[in-house]
Protein backbone atom coordinates (compact mmCIF):
# COMPACT_ATOMS: atom_id res chain seq x y z
CA UNK A 1 0.00 0.00 0.00
CA UNK A 2 3.02 2.26 0.52
CA UNK A 3 2.91 5.42 -1.56
CA UNK A 4 -0.72 4.80 -2.47
CA UNK A 5 -3.77 6.47 -1.02
CA UNK A 6 -4.81 4.94 2.28
CA UNK A 7 -7.54 2.33 1.98
CA UNK A 8 -9.36 3.20 5.20
CA UNK A 9 -11.96 0.44 4.89
CA UNK A 10 -9.19 -2.14 4.66
CA UNK A 11 -7.33 -0.53 7.57
CA UNK A 12 -10.49 -0.53 9.72
CA UNK A 13 -10.96 -4.23 9.08
CA UNK A 14 -7.53 -4.78 10.66
CA UNK A 15 -8.70 -3.37 14.01
CA UNK A 16 -11.06 -5.81 15.78
CA UNK A 17 -12.07 -3.32 18.47
CA UNK A 18 -13.63 -1.00 15.89
CA UNK A 19 -16.10 -3.69 14.83
CA UNK A 20 -18.29 -3.25 17.90
CA UNK A 21 -21.13 -1.15 19.19
CA UNK A 22 -20.90 0.88 22.39
CA UNK A 23 -23.99 2.31 24.10
CA UNK A 24 -25.97 0.59 21.34
CA UNK A 25 -24.22 2.54 18.57
CA UNK A 26 -21.25 1.89 16.28
CA UNK A 27 -18.05 2.91 18.06
CA UNK A 28 -16.55 6.18 16.83
CA UNK A 29 -13.12 6.30 18.40
CA UNK A 30 -11.61 9.78 18.37
CA UNK A 31 -9.23 9.44 21.33
CA UNK A 32 -6.15 7.92 19.73
CA UNK A 33 -3.90 10.68 21.06
CA UNK A 34 -4.57 9.23 24.53
CA UNK A 35 -4.18 5.64 23.44
CA UNK A 36 -4.52 4.18 19.97
CA UNK A 37 -6.27 0.94 19.08
CA UNK A 38 -4.34 -2.17 18.11
CA UNK A 39 -4.41 -3.99 14.78
CA UNK A 40 -4.92 -7.76 14.72
CA UNK A 41 -1.24 -8.13 13.76
CA UNK A 42 -0.15 -6.66 17.11
CA UNK A 43 -2.61 -8.73 19.13
CA UNK A 44 -1.51 -11.87 17.30
CA UNK A 45 2.18 -11.08 17.81
CA UNK A 46 1.68 -10.84 21.57
CA UNK A 47 -0.41 -14.02 21.66
CA UNK A 48 2.16 -15.79 19.53
CA UNK A 49 5.00 -14.70 21.80
CA UNK A 50 3.31 -16.02 24.93
CA UNK A 51 2.16 -19.16 23.11
CA UNK A 52 5.50 -20.15 21.61
CA UNK A 53 8.49 -18.06 22.71
CA UNK A 54 8.02 -16.87 26.27
CA UNK A 55 11.21 -16.99 28.35
CA UNK A 56 13.56 -14.49 29.91
CA UNK A 57 16.07 -12.78 27.66
CA UNK A 58 19.85 -12.54 27.51
CA UNK A 59 20.45 -15.04 30.32
CA UNK A 60 19.14 -18.49 29.49
CA UNK A 61 21.09 -20.94 27.36
CA UNK A 62 17.97 -22.88 26.44
CA UNK A 63 15.95 -22.80 23.26
CA UNK A 64 13.09 -20.55 24.36
CA UNK A 65 15.39 -18.00 25.96
CA UNK A 66 17.31 -17.84 22.74
CA UNK A 67 14.13 -17.33 20.73
CA UNK A 68 12.82 -14.71 23.14
CA UNK A 69 16.13 -12.84 22.96
CA UNK A 70 16.09 -12.93 19.18
CA UNK A 71 12.51 -11.57 19.13
CA UNK A 72 13.38 -8.80 21.59
CA UNK A 73 16.46 -7.69 19.68
CA UNK A 74 14.59 -7.92 16.38
CA UNK A 75 12.06 -5.46 17.81
CA UNK A 76 14.93 -3.13 18.68
CA UNK A 77 16.12 -3.33 15.08
CA UNK A 78 12.62 -2.48 13.84
CA UNK A 79 12.43 0.59 16.08
CA UNK A 80 15.85 1.72 14.86
CA UNK A 81 14.72 1.31 11.26
CA UNK A 82 11.46 3.14 11.97
CA UNK A 83 13.26 6.15 13.45
CA UNK A 84 16.07 5.90 10.86
CA UNK A 85 18.60 5.62 13.69
CA UNK A 86 22.15 4.71 12.72
CA UNK A 87 22.44 1.85 15.17
CA UNK A 88 19.96 -0.29 17.12
CA UNK A 89 22.21 0.19 20.17
CA UNK A 90 20.80 3.71 20.28
CA UNK A 91 17.36 2.30 21.11
CA UNK A 92 16.52 1.85 24.80
CA UNK A 93 13.30 0.09 25.72
CA UNK A 94 11.44 1.82 28.53
CA UNK A 95 7.84 1.82 29.79
CA UNK A 96 6.81 4.87 27.80
CA UNK A 97 7.54 8.48 26.93
CA UNK A 98 7.27 9.54 30.56
CA UNK A 99 9.91 7.07 31.69
CA UNK A 100 12.15 8.02 28.78
CA UNK A 101 12.11 11.69 29.78
CA UNK A 102 12.62 10.86 33.45
CA UNK A 103 15.55 8.67 32.47
CA UNK A 104 17.26 11.51 30.63
CA UNK A 105 16.50 14.01 33.40
CA UNK A 106 17.89 11.74 36.11
CA UNK A 107 20.98 10.57 34.25
CA UNK A 108 22.10 13.15 31.71
CA UNK A 109 20.47 15.86 33.82
CA UNK A 110 21.97 15.00 37.18
CA UNK A 111 25.39 14.62 35.62
CA UNK A 112 25.38 17.78 33.54
CA UNK A 113 23.03 20.27 35.18
CA UNK A 114 24.01 22.11 38.33
CA UNK A 115 23.15 25.15 40.44
CA UNK A 116 22.28 28.21 38.35
CA UNK A 117 22.00 26.20 35.12
CA UNK A 118 18.88 26.35 33.00
CA UNK A 119 16.57 23.81 31.38
CA UNK A 120 14.49 25.14 28.52
CA UNK A 121 11.14 23.60 27.63
CA UNK A 122 8.11 25.09 25.81
CA UNK A 123 4.64 26.27 26.76
CA UNK A 124 3.21 23.43 24.65
CA UNK A 125 4.48 20.62 26.85
CA UNK A 126 2.30 18.11 28.60
CA UNK A 127 3.09 17.29 32.20
CA UNK A 128 5.47 14.43 31.33
CA UNK A 129 7.86 16.93 29.76
CA UNK A 130 7.48 19.50 32.53
CA UNK A 131 7.46 17.66 35.84
CA UNK A 132 10.65 15.56 35.39
CA UNK A 133 12.52 18.78 34.63
CA UNK A 134 10.94 20.59 37.57
CA UNK A 135 12.05 17.73 39.80
CA UNK A 136 15.55 17.85 38.36
CA UNK A 137 15.78 21.62 38.76
CA UNK A 138 14.72 21.32 42.41
CA UNK A 139 17.28 18.60 43.03
CA UNK A 140 20.13 20.46 41.31
CA UNK A 141 19.28 24.08 42.06
CA UNK A 142 18.70 24.79 38.37
CA UNK A 143 16.07 26.95 36.74
CA UNK A 144 13.25 25.86 34.41
CA UNK A 145 12.37 28.27 31.59
CA UNK A 146 9.97 27.95 28.71
CA UNK A 147 9.40 29.24 25.20
CA UNK A 148 5.99 30.94 25.26
CA UNK A 149 3.07 30.03 23.01
CA UNK A 150 1.32 32.68 20.93
CA UNK A 151 -2.43 33.03 20.37
CA UNK A 152 -2.33 30.69 17.36
CA UNK A 153 -0.69 27.95 19.37
CA UNK A 154 2.72 28.37 17.74
CA UNK A 155 5.90 28.84 19.73
CA UNK A 156 7.18 32.41 19.94
CA UNK A 157 10.40 31.57 18.14
CA UNK A 158 11.52 35.18 18.07
CA UNK A 159 12.27 34.65 21.78
CA UNK A 160 14.42 31.57 21.21
CA UNK A 161 17.85 33.17 20.97
CA UNK A 162 17.29 35.18 24.11
CA UNK A 163 16.05 32.08 25.96
CA UNK A 164 18.96 29.88 24.87
CA UNK A 165 21.53 31.36 27.23
CA UNK A 166 25.09 30.31 28.10
CA UNK A 167 23.53 28.57 31.14
CA UNK A 168 21.07 26.46 29.12
CA UNK A 169 22.07 22.81 29.47
CA UNK A 170 19.24 21.12 27.53
CA UNK A 171 16.25 22.00 25.37
CA UNK A 172 13.36 19.53 25.83
CA UNK A 173 10.37 20.00 23.59
CA UNK A 174 7.44 18.25 22.03
CA UNK A 175 7.35 17.43 18.33
CA UNK A 176 3.55 17.71 18.16
CA UNK A 177 1.36 19.25 20.89
CA UNK A 178 -1.03 16.67 22.34
CA UNK A 179 -3.54 19.39 23.21
CA UNK A 180 -3.53 21.60 20.09
CA UNK A 181 -1.91 19.49 17.40
CA UNK A 182 0.71 22.17 16.70
CA UNK A 183 3.66 20.69 14.83
CA UNK A 184 6.81 22.27 16.22
CA UNK A 185 9.58 22.98 13.69
CA UNK A 186 11.94 20.87 15.76
CA UNK A 187 14.61 20.61 13.09
CA UNK A 188 15.07 24.38 13.09
CA UNK A 189 15.06 24.56 16.89
CA UNK A 190 17.60 21.74 17.13
CA UNK A 191 19.86 23.54 14.66
CA UNK A 192 19.66 26.77 16.63
CA UNK A 193 20.24 25.00 19.97
CA UNK A 194 23.17 23.01 18.58
CA UNK A 195 24.73 26.22 17.27
CA UNK A 196 25.08 27.13 20.94
CA UNK A 197 26.22 23.64 21.96
CA UNK A 198 22.94 22.75 23.65
CA UNK A 199 21.59 19.18 23.35
CA UNK A 200 17.94 18.60 22.50
CA UNK A 201 15.38 16.03 23.65
CA UNK A 202 12.26 15.64 21.51
CA UNK A 203 9.03 14.19 22.92
CA UNK A 204 7.70 12.43 19.84
CA UNK A 205 4.72 10.64 21.38
CA UNK A 206 2.20 12.48 19.20
CA UNK A 207 4.41 12.71 16.11
CA UNK A 208 5.51 9.17 15.25
CA UNK A 209 1.89 8.10 14.77
CA UNK A 210 1.19 10.68 12.07
CA UNK A 211 4.24 11.15 9.86
CA UNK A 212 7.70 9.69 9.20
CA UNK A 213 10.41 10.68 11.66
CA UNK A 214 14.13 10.60 10.91
CA UNK A 215 16.25 11.19 13.99
CA UNK A 216 19.45 11.53 11.97
CA UNK A 217 17.92 14.17 9.73
CA UNK A 218 16.51 16.00 12.78
CA UNK A 219 19.89 15.59 14.52
CA UNK A 220 18.15 15.39 17.92
CA UNK A 221 20.16 14.04 20.84
CA UNK A 222 17.20 12.18 22.35
CA UNK A 223 13.79 11.17 20.99
CA UNK A 224 11.04 9.56 23.10
CA UNK A 225 7.75 7.86 22.27
CA UNK A 226 5.23 5.36 23.67
CA UNK A 227 4.17 2.07 22.14
CA UNK A 228 0.49 2.35 23.03
CA UNK A 229 0.04 5.54 21.01
CA UNK A 230 1.76 3.89 18.05
CA UNK A 231 -0.89 1.13 17.84
CA UNK A 232 1.30 -1.12 19.97
CA UNK A 233 0.92 -2.41 23.53
CA UNK A 234 0.72 -0.36 26.71
CA UNK A 235 3.72 -0.33 29.04
CA UNK A 236 6.42 -0.26 26.37
CA UNK A 237 8.16 2.79 24.99
CA UNK A 238 11.38 3.95 23.44
CA UNK A 239 14.17 6.32 24.22
CA UNK A 240 16.42 6.99 21.25
CA UNK A 241 19.73 8.56 22.19
CA UNK A 242 22.79 9.34 20.13
CA UNK A 243 25.28 6.66 21.04
CA UNK A 244 27.89 9.07 22.37
CA UNK A 245 25.24 10.70 24.56
CA UNK A 246 24.02 7.39 25.99
CA UNK A 247 27.56 6.17 26.56
CA UNK A 248 28.41 9.29 28.56
CA UNK A 249 25.37 8.86 30.84
CA UNK A 250 25.40 7.04 34.19
CA UNK A 251 22.90 4.21 34.75
CA UNK A 252 19.31 4.93 35.69
CA UNK A 253 18.02 1.99 37.72
CA UNK A 254 20.18 -0.82 39.14
CA UNK A 255 19.79 -4.56 38.71
CA UNK A 256 19.32 -7.21 36.05
CA UNK A 257 20.58 -6.63 32.57
CA UNK A 258 22.32 -3.34 33.28
CA UNK A 259 25.17 -5.21 34.94
CA UNK A 260 28.32 -6.89 33.66
CA UNK A 261 29.61 -8.07 37.02
CA UNK A 262 28.93 -7.41 40.67
CA UNK A 263 31.08 -7.82 43.73
CA UNK A 264 30.09 -6.54 47.14
CA UNK A 265 32.52 -3.68 46.54
CA UNK A 266 31.84 -2.68 42.97
CA UNK A 267 29.57 -3.15 39.97
CA UNK A 268 30.66 -3.02 36.37
CA UNK A 269 27.86 -1.67 34.21
CA UNK A 270 26.80 -3.14 30.90
CA UNK A 271 27.19 -1.31 27.61
CA UNK A 272 24.38 0.73 26.06
CA UNK A 273 21.50 0.23 25.60
CA UNK A 274 21.40 -2.59 28.20
CA UNK A 275 22.85 -0.28 30.84
CA UNK A 276 19.48 1.46 30.91
CA UNK A 277 17.32 -1.67 30.88
CA UNK A 278 17.38 -2.86 34.47
CA UNK A 279 15.28 -5.88 35.37
CA UNK A 280 13.33 -8.17 33.10
CA UNK A 281 12.11 -6.13 30.15
CA UNK A 282 8.61 -6.22 28.67
CA UNK A 283 9.61 -8.60 25.89
CA UNK A 284 6.06 -9.20 24.70
CA UNK A 285 5.53 -5.45 24.68
CA UNK A 286 8.62 -4.93 22.54
CA UNK A 287 7.54 -7.72 20.18
CA UNK A 288 4.07 -6.13 19.94
CA UNK A 289 5.63 -2.76 19.24
CA UNK A 290 7.76 -4.33 16.52
CA UNK A 291 4.60 -5.78 14.98
CA UNK A 292 2.93 -2.35 15.11
CA UNK A 293 5.89 -0.85 13.27
CA UNK A 294 5.76 -3.61 10.65
CA UNK A 295 2.06 -2.89 10.24
CA UNK A 296 2.53 0.88 9.86
CA UNK A 297 5.30 0.36 7.34
CA UNK A 298 3.07 -1.95 5.33
CA UNK A 299 0.35 0.72 5.28
CA UNK A 300 2.97 3.38 4.60
CA UNK A 301 3.77 6.37 6.78
CA UNK A 302 3.50 8.77 3.83
CA UNK A 303 -0.02 7.52 3.09
CA UNK A 304 -0.89 7.85 6.78
CA UNK A 305 0.42 11.42 6.82
CA UNK A 306 -1.63 12.33 3.75
CA UNK A 307 -4.77 10.80 5.28
CA UNK A 308 -4.14 12.71 8.50
CA UNK A 309 -3.81 16.05 6.68
CA UNK A 310 -6.95 15.47 4.63
CA UNK A 311 -9.07 14.35 7.59
CA UNK A 312 -7.84 17.12 9.87
CA UNK A 313 -8.72 19.75 7.27
CA UNK A 314 -12.20 18.23 6.94
CA UNK A 315 -12.68 18.11 10.73
CA UNK A 316 -11.66 21.75 11.13
CA UNK A 317 -13.99 22.78 8.32
CA UNK A 318 -17.12 21.00 9.56
CA UNK A 319 -16.51 21.66 13.25
CA UNK A 320 -15.98 25.31 12.47
CA UNK A 321 -19.54 25.42 11.11
CA UNK A 322 -21.12 24.15 14.37
CA UNK A 323 -22.61 27.18 16.14
CA UNK A 324 -20.76 28.21 19.28
CA UNK A 325 -17.60 26.21 18.60
CA UNK A 326 -14.20 27.80 19.11
CA UNK A 327 -11.26 25.78 17.87
CA UNK A 328 -8.05 26.34 19.83
CA UNK A 329 -4.79 26.37 17.97
CA UNK A 330 -4.38 27.70 14.48
CA UNK A 331 -0.69 27.11 14.21
CA UNK A 332 1.19 27.11 10.91
CA UNK A 333 1.28 23.33 10.83
CA UNK A 334 -0.97 20.96 12.75
CA UNK A 335 -1.42 17.24 13.02
CA UNK A 336 -3.86 14.72 14.36
CA UNK A 337 -5.82 16.78 16.86
CA UNK A 338 -8.71 19.25 16.92
CA UNK A 339 -9.21 20.88 20.30
CA UNK A 340 -12.25 23.05 20.92
CA UNK A 341 -14.60 24.63 23.42
CA UNK A 342 -18.30 25.28 22.96
CA UNK A 343 -19.85 28.45 24.36
CA UNK A 344 -20.33 28.04 28.11
CA UNK A 345 -20.91 24.28 27.99
CA UNK A 346 -18.24 22.48 29.94
CA UNK A 347 -16.18 19.90 28.02
CA UNK A 348 -17.04 17.18 30.54
CA UNK A 349 -20.75 17.61 29.83
CA UNK A 350 -20.01 17.50 26.10
CA UNK A 351 -17.95 14.35 26.55
CA UNK A 352 -20.71 12.57 28.46
CA UNK A 353 -23.35 13.34 25.84
CA UNK A 354 -21.02 12.36 22.96
CA UNK A 355 -20.27 9.11 24.77
CA UNK A 356 -23.96 8.28 24.79
CA UNK A 357 -23.84 8.71 21.01
CA UNK A 358 -20.98 6.21 20.80
CA UNK A 359 -18.39 8.92 20.16
CA UNK A 360 -15.24 8.70 22.29
CA UNK A 361 -13.33 11.97 22.71
CA UNK A 362 -11.04 13.25 25.41
CA UNK A 363 -12.25 16.09 27.59
CA UNK A 364 -10.13 17.85 30.17
CA UNK A 365 -6.79 19.58 30.34
CA UNK A 366 -4.93 16.80 28.49
CA UNK A 367 -2.20 16.88 31.12
CA UNK A 368 -1.18 20.26 29.74
CA UNK A 369 -2.50 22.63 32.39
CA UNK A 370 -0.03 25.46 31.76
CA UNK A 371 -1.10 25.48 28.11
CA UNK A 372 -4.79 25.55 29.09
CA UNK A 373 -4.06 28.49 31.38
CA UNK A 374 -2.38 30.21 28.46
CA UNK A 375 -5.63 29.98 26.48
CA UNK A 376 -7.75 30.94 29.50
CA UNK A 377 -9.67 27.66 29.65
CA UNK A 378 -9.68 24.87 32.23
CA UNK A 379 -10.37 22.18 29.69
CA UNK A 380 -11.18 21.47 26.05
CA UNK A 381 -12.83 18.77 23.99
CA UNK A 382 -10.18 17.01 21.97
CA UNK A 383 -10.95 14.88 18.95
CA UNK A 384 -7.84 13.03 17.89
CA UNK A 385 -7.55 11.28 14.56
CA UNK A 386 -5.78 8.17 13.43
CA UNK A 387 -5.32 6.16 10.28
CA UNK A 388 -8.57 4.24 10.90
CA UNK A 389 -10.77 7.34 11.22
CA UNK A 390 -13.09 8.46 8.44
CA UNK A 391 -15.12 11.48 7.43
CA UNK A 392 -18.13 9.57 8.77
CA UNK A 393 -16.49 9.52 12.22
CA UNK A 394 -16.11 13.28 12.07
CA UNK A 395 -19.73 13.64 10.91
CA UNK A 396 -20.85 11.54 13.91
CA UNK A 397 -18.96 13.93 16.17
CA UNK A 398 -20.71 16.90 14.60
CA UNK A 399 -24.12 15.19 14.99
CA UNK A 400 -23.28 14.55 18.64
CA UNK A 401 -22.44 18.21 19.15
CA UNK A 402 -25.86 19.16 17.82
CA UNK A 403 -27.30 16.82 20.50
CA UNK A 404 -25.25 18.67 23.09
CA UNK A 405 -26.83 21.93 21.98
CA UNK A 406 -30.29 20.35 22.26
CA UNK A 407 -29.66 19.23 25.86
CA UNK A 408 -28.25 22.58 26.93
CA UNK A 409 -30.75 24.59 24.97
CA UNK B 1 -32.18 11.82 24.34
CA UNK B 2 -31.56 8.52 26.15
CA UNK B 3 -33.31 8.09 29.49
CA UNK B 4 -30.12 7.95 31.56
CA UNK B 5 -28.99 11.24 29.98
CA UNK B 6 -32.37 12.70 30.85
CA UNK B 7 -31.90 11.51 34.44
CA UNK B 8 -28.46 13.09 34.57
CA UNK B 9 -29.36 16.40 33.03
CA UNK B 10 -32.71 17.04 34.70
CA UNK B 11 -34.19 20.53 34.38
CA UNK B 12 -33.21 21.39 37.95
CA UNK B 13 -29.62 20.34 37.31
CA UNK B 14 -29.41 22.37 34.09
CA UNK B 15 -30.95 25.36 35.84
CA UNK B 16 -28.56 25.27 38.81
CA UNK B 17 -25.65 24.59 36.47
CA UNK B 18 -26.46 27.68 34.43
CA UNK B 19 -27.55 29.92 37.30
CA UNK B 20 -25.84 28.65 40.41
CA UNK B 21 -27.23 29.96 43.71
CA UNK B 22 -24.93 31.46 46.33
CA UNK B 23 -22.17 31.86 43.77
CA UNK B 24 -20.23 34.26 45.94
CA UNK B 25 -17.71 34.56 48.72
CA UNK B 26 -19.42 34.66 52.11
CA UNK B 27 -18.80 37.93 53.88
CA UNK B 28 -16.98 37.43 57.16
CA UNK B 29 -16.39 33.77 56.41
CA UNK B 30 -14.66 31.83 59.17
CA UNK B 31 -14.13 28.60 57.28
CA UNK B 32 -13.04 27.91 53.73
CA UNK B 33 -11.50 25.24 51.56
CA UNK B 34 -10.32 24.88 47.99
CA UNK B 35 -11.29 21.73 46.17
CA UNK B 36 -9.96 20.55 42.86
CA UNK B 37 -10.51 17.71 40.46
CA UNK B 38 -7.15 16.89 38.92
CA UNK B 39 -8.90 14.82 36.26
CA UNK B 40 -10.38 17.85 34.54
CA UNK B 41 -8.71 20.84 36.19
CA UNK B 42 -11.93 22.09 37.76
CA UNK B 43 -11.67 23.85 41.07
CA UNK B 44 -13.95 25.61 43.48
CA UNK B 45 -13.76 27.40 46.78
CA UNK B 46 -16.36 26.96 49.50
CA UNK B 47 -16.67 29.67 52.12
CA UNK B 48 -18.70 29.32 55.32
CA UNK B 49 -19.83 31.34 58.26
CA UNK B 50 -20.30 28.96 61.16
CA UNK B 51 -21.71 30.19 64.49
CA UNK B 52 -22.33 27.97 67.51
CA UNK B 53 -21.89 24.90 65.36
CA UNK B 54 -24.50 26.04 62.85
CA UNK B 55 -23.81 26.97 59.22
CA UNK B 56 -25.28 30.46 58.99
CA UNK B 57 -24.08 31.21 55.48
CA UNK B 58 -22.39 29.32 52.68
CA UNK B 59 -21.20 30.20 49.20
CA UNK B 60 -19.00 28.82 46.47
CA UNK B 61 -16.98 30.13 43.56
CA UNK B 62 -14.96 28.54 40.84
CA UNK B 63 -15.34 26.73 37.57
CA UNK B 64 -16.75 23.40 36.67
CA UNK B 65 -19.16 21.42 34.54
CA UNK B 66 -22.95 21.55 34.81
CA UNK B 67 -22.97 18.64 37.27
CA UNK B 68 -20.37 20.09 39.63
CA UNK B 69 -21.90 23.57 39.57
CA UNK B 70 -25.41 22.22 40.12
CA UNK B 71 -24.23 20.00 42.94
CA UNK B 72 -22.41 22.92 44.59
CA UNK B 73 -25.39 25.22 44.13
CA UNK B 74 -27.84 22.69 45.57
CA UNK B 75 -25.43 22.00 48.42
CA UNK B 76 -25.38 25.64 49.49
CA UNK B 77 -29.18 25.61 49.72
CA UNK B 78 -29.26 22.31 51.57
CA UNK B 79 -26.72 22.94 54.31
CA UNK B 80 -27.64 26.48 55.24
CA UNK B 81 -28.90 26.67 58.84
CA UNK B 82 -27.89 23.10 59.49
CA UNK B 83 -25.47 22.00 62.17
CA UNK B 84 -22.04 20.66 61.31
CA UNK B 85 -23.22 17.16 62.19
CA UNK B 86 -26.29 17.45 59.97
CA UNK B 87 -24.15 18.69 57.10
CA UNK B 88 -21.76 15.76 57.55
CA UNK B 89 -24.71 13.34 57.51
CA UNK B 90 -26.00 14.97 54.35
CA UNK B 91 -22.56 14.53 52.80
CA UNK B 92 -22.76 10.79 53.51
CA UNK B 93 -26.24 10.54 52.02
CA UNK B 94 -25.35 12.47 48.86
CA UNK B 95 -22.20 10.43 48.44
CA UNK B 96 -24.24 7.24 48.67
CA UNK B 97 -26.80 8.65 46.25
CA UNK B 98 -24.28 9.48 43.53
CA UNK B 99 -22.22 6.33 43.94
CA UNK B 100 -24.83 3.66 44.69
CA UNK B 101 -28.06 5.11 43.34
CA UNK B 102 -31.42 6.30 44.68
CA UNK B 103 -32.51 2.89 45.95
CA UNK B 104 -29.85 3.04 48.66
CA UNK B 105 -30.93 6.31 50.30
CA UNK B 106 -34.01 8.06 51.60
CA UNK B 107 -34.52 10.35 48.62
CA UNK B 108 -37.48 12.12 50.18
CA UNK B 109 -35.31 13.28 53.06
CA UNK B 110 -32.81 14.62 50.53
CA UNK B 111 -35.35 16.97 48.98
CA UNK B 112 -34.05 18.76 45.88
CA UNK B 113 -30.71 16.98 46.17
CA UNK B 114 -32.43 13.86 44.87
CA UNK B 115 -32.04 15.28 41.34
CA UNK B 116 -28.39 14.18 41.55
CA UNK B 117 -29.51 10.54 41.51
CA UNK B 118 -28.84 10.22 37.76
CA UNK B 119 -25.11 10.59 38.42
CA UNK B 120 -24.91 7.02 39.74
CA UNK B 121 -25.35 5.75 36.16
CA UNK B 122 -22.26 7.75 35.09
CA UNK B 123 -19.28 6.59 37.19
CA UNK B 124 -16.99 9.05 35.41
CA UNK B 125 -19.10 11.94 36.71
CA UNK B 126 -19.22 10.98 40.41
CA UNK B 127 -16.21 13.15 41.12
CA UNK B 128 -17.90 16.13 39.48
CA UNK B 129 -20.95 15.71 41.71
CA UNK B 130 -19.00 15.16 44.92
CA UNK B 131 -16.32 17.85 44.55
CA UNK B 132 -18.32 20.57 46.33
CA UNK B 133 -19.26 18.18 49.13
CA UNK B 134 -15.69 17.06 49.77
CA UNK B 135 -14.71 20.71 49.84
CA UNK B 136 -17.52 21.56 52.26
CA UNK B 137 -16.42 18.79 54.60
CA UNK B 138 -12.80 19.94 54.46
CA UNK B 139 -13.91 23.49 55.29
CA UNK B 140 -16.06 22.29 58.20
CA UNK B 141 -13.28 20.16 59.60
CA UNK B 142 -10.63 22.78 58.94
CA UNK B 143 -8.61 19.88 57.62
CA UNK B 144 -6.75 21.32 54.71
CA UNK B 145 -6.45 24.34 52.55
CA UNK B 146 -6.97 22.18 49.51
CA UNK B 147 -8.77 18.91 48.87
CA UNK B 148 -8.77 16.74 45.83
CA UNK B 149 -11.20 14.24 44.39
CA UNK B 150 -8.28 11.92 43.60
Amino acid sequence: MSGARLNVAKVRADFPILQQEVRGRPLVYLDSAASAQKPRAVIDAITNFYTHDNANVHRGVHFLSERSTVAFEAAREKVARFLHAKDSKEIVFVRGTTEAINLVAQTFGRKNIGPGDEVLITGLEHHANIVPWQMLCEQQGAKLKNIPVNADGDLALDRLDELLTPRTRILALTHVSNALGTVVPVKELIRRAHAKGIPVLVDGAQAVTHFPVDVVDLDCDFYAFSGHKLFGPMGIGVLYGKKERLEAMPPYQGGGDMILSVTMEKTLYNRVPYRFEAGTPDVAGAVGLGAAIDYLERVGMEAIAAHDRELLAYAEEVLGRVPGIRILGHGRERSGVVSFVMEDIHPHDIGTILDREGVAVRTGHHCAQPLMQCFGVAATVRASLALYNTREDVDALVQGLHKVREVFG
Amino acid sequence: MSSDLQDLYQEVVLDHGKRPRNFREVEGANARALGHNPLCGDQLTVTLKVEDGVIRDVGFQGQGCAISRASASLMTGAVKDRTREEAEQLFEQVHKLVTEGPAEVDTEALGKLAVLSGVSEFPARVKCASLAWHTLRAALRGEAESVSTE
